[in-house]
């Protein structure tokens, strides 16, 4: 190969919101070609640096040459003009507006807004790629993975010609991942720099030519991928030696009971659309119970029943208190399933949306759990606050201190907060949804670590997952939900990652229709 | 019942004019994300501000009734024009620029507006010195109710499509060209992705800043007009304090009712002011009582319309997502 620019050359790039410091004096090269990955724990700056790139950010200082030439970013706008196009974690989409309406949005074409043209154009692009999109079809309607198909369609018909992912796959299924890598792929063969933030080092073998890894916001070296090992860029990211294995020792079976059963389940959302269809399972004390689905098959929808959050259509929940002693969970008040021992702590989906109060500090956050206590109308806030600060300091969370509003922490840190309390409160069934959606590998198995534990101490741990690596690692048995029926429950030791994804996307996997 | 019909259309007409001005620029204001509770002050500031700027115009004459046409409107408009403007200005800068709460900020500027229209409109009264709380300023207001001269042969069509100022009709196309643009150009398309989701809209390089400001101090300049029309057509140039009432709260409730779409407003807006001036045209003989519960139908439907409305569920009927909240690209 001749000796070509690189596409970007990023020097000494430094960034900081308020007191946090989210990137030092990085430098990188991106080339033509070449699919990298931008490799780190949560908050060791991947997507801020990207953001810099794509103008979200402006850096406070460092220089970004684009084909050799030095470059201002201030905007998205001028990250568009230099061809750079980056698809964030959270789609950037217009929910009301149609595929082909957002594909054009803040394009300055000369003439009069042609949407008929716009979609031809769209289609063109979709055939070449071997996308599949409908150009009509209104965004709020499509699947996280349609979505992200608009968005990658979006930036190559602005002619990107640098793209950037963030953690792409987080919500993908293992199909639906080996279409977008196949994608990506194209793209590379195609000349155009493709750019890939995520933190599952299996990908990165899968998918990158050359590994760039950062920690604690600063540029820590770089490998070609070919030549590395999963340990190798694992003791990188992290800075010391990891031990790659979740613990999975085997359930008490001494005290092991049945401590939740669900029968047939069935519930409606407020559309009226069935979101559970006649589900029917147990979860026994000792064991974590795994639930795996493509996003939105009703894995919400079950613990928010279990829970009591969630008006039920049919069916029940029975909590064994002992071996004679049995309540009914369903039409119970949420705070009197607490207030009868049957402490249920829920790690929602969405972080920030249910679980914590972002404006409030990590403190106030903890009370949430504890204000009700105590016969007087004051509260205690000192018991708070040593929770607070036992939990910041056990899960390592990155704060300037626990009266920091938990808005500003970053997304990894929230979670460990929630976790946290959830697992502070002692409860006899944990449910987690997405417990380590988001988090680094080295956060990720202190959360698994804490499952392990509470475990270990016989309770019930419902796990709701995303990756299926970790479901089959850590858990016991595996339920798969497929459009929110049960599409079958399997062993977590002798199933295999193809057999679960087969089942999530088909019920019972293709085998039994 | 046709007679009814033809006198009381063109009544509801020139009731819901100032009505159609202050959605319509509500619609507009809203698109961009900014919901702006001090229509109501907006309009009261566009109304006295063209009252100062007649009064002092025709002040400045001789003879008021041999003013030169041109100016007799151009100064009205332009005052008014200008004064919704800088009231647009003031609530972008807050919002926008500062961030300050926009519910807040919306109904200080109500509070503001009506407050700078009561106390210019007692100045003015002051000045002429007149026995009536009011200001009489008919030689302009005879030039904004020109009719076409042709309109009152026609018998029942020029009545009820012909007797109208020319602020009247302007309302009504500005309706239709804010509907078409909203829908049919990329400005428009731009707008509506800025209410919608601006972090999606500044990621796709549209500059939020001043489609924000853009788009409200237009829908400020265009209910600004309404607080006009009232005034100079309407009210036949008479300005008293605290005449022009609730109109802008009812424009915001036709906002909602109209579901964000200024075409429809046109009929809607029509009639609310039917709505409006009904009881007048049913007959409640001496008991005054019934008449006040007639009075109360805009406001009984209003609340009825925001019942229903909350019912909807089709994700193109909802107000636009970001509505109401302020928007800072580095926030995390």
């Amino acid at each position: 190969m001749e000796a070509t620019q690189p596409a970007v050359r990023l020097r000494n790039i430094s960034k900081s919101f308020g007191q946090v410091q989210a990137n030092t004096d990085v430098s990188l090269d991106i080339n033509r070609g070449e699919v990298l990955a931008l490799l780190g724990e949560n908050g060791s700056g991947k997507t801020t640096l990207m953001n810099m790139l794509s103008g979200i950010y402006f850096p406070d200082s460092g220089t970004i040459e684009i084909d050799g030439k030095p470059v201002v970013i201030g905007s998205p706008k001028d990250a568009f003009d230099y061809g750079i196009g980056m698809i964030h974690q959270h789609f950037k989409l217009v929910n009301v507006f149609t595929a082909t309406e957002n594909i054009v949005l803040g394009l300055k074409e000369p003439g009069k807004l042609d949407l008929d043209a716009a979609a031809e154009k769209v289609k063109q692009i979709c055939d070449l790629y071997g996308f599949d999109v409908d150009p009509h079809q209104k965004v709020y309607d499509m699947s996280v993975s349609q979505k992200q198909t608009v968005e990658i369609v979006k930036l190559l018909y602005r002619g990107a010609e640098i793209l950037i992912l963030d953690e792409p796959t987080a919500v993908l299924t293992p199909q639906e991942t080996e279409k977008l890598f196949a994608v990506l792929r194209n793209m590379r063969d195609d000349g155009k720099a493709v750019i890939i933030i995520t933190h599952k080092l299996n990908e990165v073998k899968d998918i990158s030519d050359r590994v760039v890894v950062l920690r604690k916001g600063s540029y820590v070296g770089e490998l070609v991928t070919a030549d590395a090992t999963t340990q190798e860029m694992t003791n990188m990211m992290v800075g010391r030696q990891v031990s790659l294995n979740i613990d999975r020792p085997d359930p008490e079976m001494k005290y092991r009971m049945e401590r939740i059963s669900v029968k047939n389940l069935t519930v409606k959302n407020r559309e009226g659309i069935t979101k559970l269809d006649d589900v029917s399972f147990s979860i026994f004390t000792g064991e974590i119970l795994g639930i795996a689905g493509i996003s939105g098959s009703g894995q919400k929808e079950l613990l928010e029943a279990i829970a009591g959050l969630q008006p039920v259509e049919n069916g029940s929940i029975e909590y064994h208190v002992d071996d004679e002693t049995t309540e009914q969970l369903i039409g119970m008040d949420p705070l009197k399933i607490a207030g009868m021992g049957v402490v249920l702590s829920f790690v929602p989906e969405d972080r920030l949306g249910m679980g914590l109060v972002g404006s409030m500090d990590i403190t106030d956050n903890m009370m949430l759990r504890s204000f009700r206590n105590g016969p007087l109308p004051f509260t205690d806030r000192s018991e708070p606050r040593h929770l607070a600060e036992l939990v910041v300091d056990e899960l390592d969370v990155n704060t300037p201190g626990v009266a920091t509003p938990v808005r500003r922490l970053s997304g990894g840190n929230v979670q460990k907060v929630l976790v946290g309390r959830e697992i502070a409160a002692a409860p006899t069934v944990l449910l987690s949804a997405y417990a380590v959606r988001g988090l680094d590998v080295n956060s990720s198995y202190v959360i698994y670590d804490l499952l392990n534990r509470q475990k270990g101490n016989g309770v019930a741990v419902v796990y709701v997952g995303e990756d299926l690596d970790v479901l089959l690692e850590l858990c016991d048995r595996i339920l798969v939900l497929c459009g929110g029926k049960v599409s079958g429950i399997v062993d977590g030791r002798t199933t295999t990652k193809n057999e679960v994804g087969l089942m999530m996307t088909r019920l019972g996997g293709g085998e039994v229709a | 019942m046709f007679d009814f019909l033809v006198s009381f259309i063109p009544r509801a007409v020139v009731q819901g004019i100032p009505l159609l001005y202050g959605s319509t620029g509500e619609i507009v204001t809203e698109k961009s994300g900014n919901l702006n509770l001090g229509i109501p002050g907006v309009m009261y500031v566009g109304g006295i501000c063209g009252v100062i700027g007649s009064f002092l115009y025709e002040r400045s004459l001789a003879d008021p009734s041999q003013m030169n046409a041109a100016l007799g409107i151009l100064i009205p408009l332009l005052c008014c024009l200008l004064g919704s403007l800088l009231m647009g200005l003031l609530y972008c800068f807050l919002t926008v620029t500062l961030r300050a709460n926009q519910n807040v900020t919306g109904l200080a500027m109500t509070t503001f507006g009506v407050g700078v229209g009561n106390f210019f409109g007692g100045s003015l009264i002051k000045l002429t010195g007149a026995d009536v709380p009011s200001i009489a300023l008919s030689a302009t207001s005879n030039l904004y109710r020109t009719r076409l001269p042709f309109a009152a042969g026609l018998g029942w069509f020029g009545q009820v499509f012909l007797s109208y100022g020319f602020l009247a009709y302007a309302a009504i196309i500005i309706a239709v060209l804010v509907s078409y643009v909203l829908n049919h150009t990329r400005m428009g398309l731009q707008l509506r992705a800025v209410g919608e989701d601006p972090a999606t809209a500044d990621a796709a390089g549209i500059n939020i800043t001043r489609y924000k400001f853009i788009a409200t101090c237009a829908g400020c300049m265009i209910a600004g007009l309404g607080g006009l029309y009232y005034v100079m057509d309407y009210a036949n140039g008479v300005w008293s304090n605290d005449a022009f009432g609730d109109r802008g709260w009812l424009a915001i409730a036709l906002v909602i009712f109209t579901i964000w779409r200024p075409n429809v407003s046109i009929g809607a807006s029509i009639l609310f002011g039917g709505l409006y001036i009904l009881y007048l045209f049913i007959p409640t003989g001496k008991d005054l009582a019934v008449k006040e519960l007639y009075k109360m139908l805009p406001y009984v439907v209003t609340i009825v319309v925001l019942v229903f409305s909350s019912l909807r569920n089709k994700r193109e009927n909802q107000p636009p997502e970001s509505l109401g909240l302020p928007y800072f690209r580095e926030e995390r």
